[in-house]
């Protein structure tokens, strides 16, 4: 049982061919592109929620910030979709893997904070030392507010990782006592159950609100930087 | 046992069942062949359950349902341990 609790986050191979790519890349077809005016029912729902979604996430950029609304709306539906398939029977989930989310995370923020280097210089180094700190605490502040800076990719992506990672390690959990119980005490496998499914619902909740998070911060770091 | 048209060109509908290995050994097996090979079933897939005026569900939870077999298979070396039998 303890073996097995991981197993589904390991990379996934068959027949020794790592297929993980196959995996990362099947959300994409679930996407088709849409070709005419009025479209068939997939493409003109995922076209209204595309326009629903953007509308309000770029609403507090500028003109700057709002050219990369292609990457922020392409960063929600690639998220949300994986964090959903993953909540499929047997599936892998790509975004439980730190790798991954490090590798998204880390050039999103890099690029906004470079962003704010190159364009607006002064405004970026006086993120560092909030208004109205006291002389003395000056020095301690500026260390403060550099690593909080530095630890700004690392959480989006541990963040990441944690939730999916957490939500699926539980139902595994709940799942196998269930199934434990049910043999000893009918009743409390019950229970047990009903928990299970409140939690998967709690999952596909914490599937897109986690893709949310992550583009609304990669967001907002843009925002402070254009 | 061996017909008029080379197996090669056959489609797989017109195929006796006494053939099927050697259609299936004599298939590309490359990279460029697998995708030409998705390329060539995405279409009519999608033109038939997904590109209609009044599609449904159906479109997309075959897809789904042929993913979760997918990944079934992919882990079943895992799975087998994890039946409910007296012994493993």
């Amino acid at each position: 049982m303890n073996e097995n609790l991981f197993a589904s986050f390991a990379t996934p191979t068959m027949m020794g061919l790592p297929i993980v790519i196959l995996i990362v890349m099947f959300p994409s077809i679930l996407f088709p592109s849409p070709n005419r005016l009025i479209n068939n029912r997939l493409i003109s729902l995922q076209q209204w929620l595309v326009q629903l979604t953007s509308k309000q996430m770029l609403a507090i950029h500028n003109h700057k910030g709002q050219t990369w609304a292609l990457m922020l709306m392409s960063l929600i539906l690639f998220i949300g979709s994986t964090n959903l398939l993953g909540l499929l029977p047997h599936s892998f989930t790509p975004t439980t893997q730190l790798s991954m989310n490090l590798g998204m995370a880390i050039p999103l923020w890099a690029g906004t904070v470079i962003t704010g280097f190159r364009h607006k210089t002064k405004a970026s180094l006086a993120h560092f030392l909030p208004q109205g700190t006291p002389i003395p605490l000056i020095p301690m502040l500026v260390i403060i507010e550099t690593i909080s800076l530095f630890i700004q990719p690392m959480a989006l992506a541990v963040r990441l990782t944690a939730n999916i990672t957490a939500g699926h390690l539980l139902m595994h959990l709940i799942g196998g006592a269930t199934l434990a119980l049910m043999n000893i005490t009918t009743s409390v496998a019950l229970i047990t159950f009903i928990i299970l499914i409140l939690l998967t619902i709690l999952e596909f909740a914490v599937a897109l609100i986690q893709a949310y998070v992550f583009t609304l911060l990669v967001s907002l770091y843009l925002h402070d930087n254009t | 046992m061996a017909s008029p048209v080379p197996v090669k060109e056959k489609k797989l509908m017109d195929m006796k069942l006494g053939e099927l290995p050697g259609w299936i050994l004599m298939r590309d097996f490359t990279p460029r062949g697998i995708a030409g090979a998705f390329q060539r079933g995405y279409y009519p897939y999608y033109n038939k359950y997904v590109n209609v005026k009044k599609g449904n569900v159906a479109g997309i939870s075959m897809v789904l349902a042929a993913y979760v077999l997918f990944n079934y298979c992919r882990c079943y070396k895992e799975l087998k341990h994890e039946r409910l039998c007296k012994y493993h």
